[in-house]
């Protein structure tokens, strides 16, 4: 009987030299990333971003900075006065932009309501039903015979969590969130309306929640333990330092120093929002958007999804295995 | 107890929103292509043809390296598949490529059997892939994927018509494999005959139902040259990897008495071009069509002939679970039946050797008895014959111990008659 396949896998590292020297050794190789390019740049991108917070933080007016246009809910809906609503309500709301030829579905997660009873228990629970629901979906079309060529992506891949900037430490309600939810999702804690706080009460601040959510065991974007090689660390360290960036949020634009720029005018002065001497804002859509967006959807995807699968093709085992009244066995990979 | 209202807006359809500056996400594709640089690259390709049309040389010059390997011997038994992997660098990509060679193809007097190595190795790769994908622990992102990529087909250059046997592994693995063919050898055959054979190359494909290869023409930056290339199938390739002095430049060619071939002239030969396509300008969406077309339509039928259905819109989830499950059980059900019989048979075997072996004991038993029986017998006899013979004796001595008796007596009487005797003499 002849075996039809010898493997013999040599590890050789060959450098086929670049470019330039004479047309014949340059094999073209890396043209690969100008095809990745060209292929991403086709099929275009999906980022889907929750906010929460209690009402009155300036969720909405942030959204509608961070990606200059009106994305956020309170734009698209009817009504402008806003009732704070009995319950959490998940609402969300897409949209296409493009910028410089690069598509980008953006899909704005808002959560009126949360925080804002009188009885605030459970009130993580709505947001991580409708998480894990994303993450359910995704797994329902993966796991599907006929697959779709893209999987629509809804799983949110980064949750922006709205601190009250009262000056002293977390509330026991930031905490028990954010400690529940850092496990399932990328979480990214701000400081709102931080033009309230002078430079020392917002450092004091800064420090005060970041011991806060050391001594918890709270884990936000850039998580310590996804931190890739040496480079990624040093990077992620500096902005570590600088959670949880305190933001302002501005969608009018007003006459400063002879330029027009987004700000917040009072009486006793300007606030610039992309100013890095007033706001952190500049960092927060530096860190989400330029330089960090794909890591954030490939945490998402590669650890809170794989995480949430385990679970459910465990949980789902068990409760098949009792049906069939089996014990309980562990499933690693199929007899084909 | 907090109910919840999941209302999406315009969902497929959202509304296009203008921006009023500069957010900058258009560095999404250089963030998506300096992670895919980190994490490296891997492209795997296939070379089908006989023994001898020059699969190995092809490589080398595709690739600028010398790839390791002896040419094999003509005499191989059946179809083997030899993959070795590579890594190459160029600038900051870094490659992993993996080149399998079919060993002995077309090389055996019945071929019959030939494509179902080639079609068996690529099914292995999927299957690896379905494997991993399907686990419940799985690294997906650090997988090293073995799942072919690119089939390049070596037609041998008769100048005629395709042979059967590669109409028939092609048709076999149209639908496995991204298949472009390539005329090897071509400086064989003269420009003339070439474009005829080209012609008649694609006639036969088209009227087998051949579905090779097509590089896209859905993107308008490469849609042009593309289509122009598509023209050109087949590729007809010269290889070489030794350089000759052409002018003032080193180029590599085939020198012969009667002039040189350059590899990368094109008006010699479609070298160039394959590189062109293959890997400057194709080689991603050979890998995707490799990832979205191939490999989902393994997946299917592999999952479908499981018994895997789909779930309907209103059933439980998971019925994939529930359905394997339920084969599950029903293989460890007929498993443990087999056992079951084996082992009554087992039993059963044993038994009948107990009682061959018990009878065979007895057999034995007996036979003992018999001859201890026999040689009690015979010392019986012996005794006996011992009695008589002492008896024999004893009589015999008596016998002789009278006849002594009577002798000495006799003598005695004897010595006093010859005294007596001499005494009358004397007298």
């Amino acid at each position: 009987m002849v075996y039809p396949l010898v493997l013999t896998s040599c590890q050789v590292e060959k450098t086929v030299p670049g470019p330039g020297m004479g047309d014949f050794s340059y094999v073209g190789i890396d043209a690969i990333l100008e095809q990745m390019r060209r292929k991403a740049m086709k099929q275009g991108f999906e980022l889907n971003i929750m906010v929460v917070g209690q009402s009155g933080l300036g969720k909405s007016t942030l959204m509608n900075t961070l990606f200059k246009s009106k994305v956020s809910r309170k734009s698209v809906q009817a009504t402008s006065q806003e009732k704070i609503p009995k319950t959490i309500h998940i609402k969300s709301v897409s949209h296409d932009i493009e910028e410089k030829g690069v598509r980008m579905k953006l899909t704005v997660i808002d959560t009126p309501g949360f925080g804002d009873q009188i009885n605030n228990e459970n009130c993580w629970q709505p947001i991580m039903k409708f998480i894990n629901a994303q993450y359910e979906q995704y797994l329902q079309e993966e796991i599907n015979i006929n697959r779709k060529k893209r999987i629509p992506d809804s799983r949110v891949h980064c949750c922006i969590y709205f601190i009250p900037p009262t000056g002293h430490c977390l509330r026991p309600l930031d905490v028990e969130f954010m400690r529940r939810l850092s496990k399932v999702v990328n979480i990214v804690p701000v400081i709102a309306k931080a033009d309230t706080l002078t430079l020392e009460e917002r450092d004091f601040f800064k420090q005060k929640i970041r011991e806060e959510l050391r001594a918890n065991g709270i884990d936000v974007y850039p998580q310590k333990e996804f931190d890739e090689d040496a480079e990624d660390r040093m990077i992620n360290d500096k902005i570590r330092e600088m959670i949880p960036f305190a933001v302002v949020g501005s969608d009018q634009e007003y006459q400063v120093n002879g330029r027009r720029l987004l700000g917040r005018k009072t009486k006793w002065g300007t606030i610039e929002v992309e100013n890095i001497a007033h706001c952190e804002f500049a960092y927060l859509r530096d860190l989400l958007i330029r330089t960090h967006m794909e890591n954030i959807k490939d945490i998402t995807s590669s650890i809170h999804y794989e995480v949430y699968r385990v679970r459910r093709l465990n949980e789902n085992n068990t409760a098949v295995a009792h049906a069939n009244g089996l014990p309980q066995h562990h499933m690693t990979s199929h007899e084909m | 107890m907090a109910a919840t209202e999941i209302a999406r807006q315009a969902g497929e359809g959202a509304r296009a929103v203008p921006l009023a500056g500069h957010v900058g996400f258009d560095s999404m594709p250089d963030q998506l292509v300096n992670k895919s640089v980190n994490h490296g690259f891997c492209f795997n390709i296939l070379c089908v043809g006989e023994t001898g049309l020059g699969k190995s040389t092809l490589m080398d010059t595709l690739f600028n390296t010398k790839f390791e390997g002896e040419p094999t011997q003509h005499n191989q038994p059946g179809v083997q598949l030899k993959s070795n992997t590579y890594e190459l660098q160029e600038s900051n990509v870094r490659l992993k490529l993996t080149v399998v060679n079919t060993v002995g193809f077309g090389d055996q007097i019945n071929k019959e059997d030939s494509y179902k190595s080639i079609v068996e190795f690529i099914d292995t790769q999927f299957e690896a892939y379905l494997q991993e994908e399907l686990k419940i622990k799985r690294t997906l992102h650090s997988y090293h994927d073995t799942r072919i990529h690119a089939c390049l087909y070596f037609i041998a250059p008769t100048g005629h018509s395709l042979k059967s046997l590669d109409l028939v592994t092609m048709k076999k693995l149209d639908s496995k494999v991204n298949i472009i063919p390539i005329i090897a050898k071509s400086d064989a055959i003269s420009k003339s005959e070439l474009t005829k054979f080209k012609i008649k190359i694609t006639s036969e494909l088209v009227s087998n139902g051949v579905q090779i290869y097509q590089f896209p023409t859905d993107d308008e930056t490469v849609a042009e040259i593309n289509s122009t290339m598509n023209g050109h199938l087949p590729f007809a390739v010269v290889g070489s990897t030794e350089e000759v002095k052409i002018g003032n430049k080193m180029v590599k060619a085939r020198q012969y008495p009667w002039g040189t071939v350059q590899v990368e002239n094109e008006n010699h030969c479609d070298f160039v071009k394959l590189r062109e396509m293959l890997i400057r300008v194709n080689m991603e969406d050979l890998r995707e069509q490799t990832h979205t077309r191939h490999y989902e339509l393994y997946r299917r039928c592999k999952l479908e002939e499981m018994g895997f259905k789909d779930t309907d819109p209103d059933c439980k989830p998971f019925s994939l679970q529930e359905t394997y499950e339920a084969k599950r059980n029903e293989f460890m059900g007929d498993l443990q039946k087999k056992e079951e019989e084996m082992r009554q048979m087992f039993v059963q075997r044993v038994k009948e050797k107990e009682a061959e072996l018990k009878e065979a004991e007895k057999e034995l038993h007996e036979k003992f008895d018999r001859l201890k029986k026999l040689h009690q017998d015979e010392k019986k006899k012996l005794e006996d014959k011992k009695k008589s013979l002492d008896d024999e004796l004893n009589g015999f001595k008596q016998k002789k111990t009278a006849a002594e008796l009577l002798q000495s007596q006799a003598q005695q009487a004897g010595g006093s008659t010859t005294l007596k005797r001499d005494k009358e003499r004397k007298n």
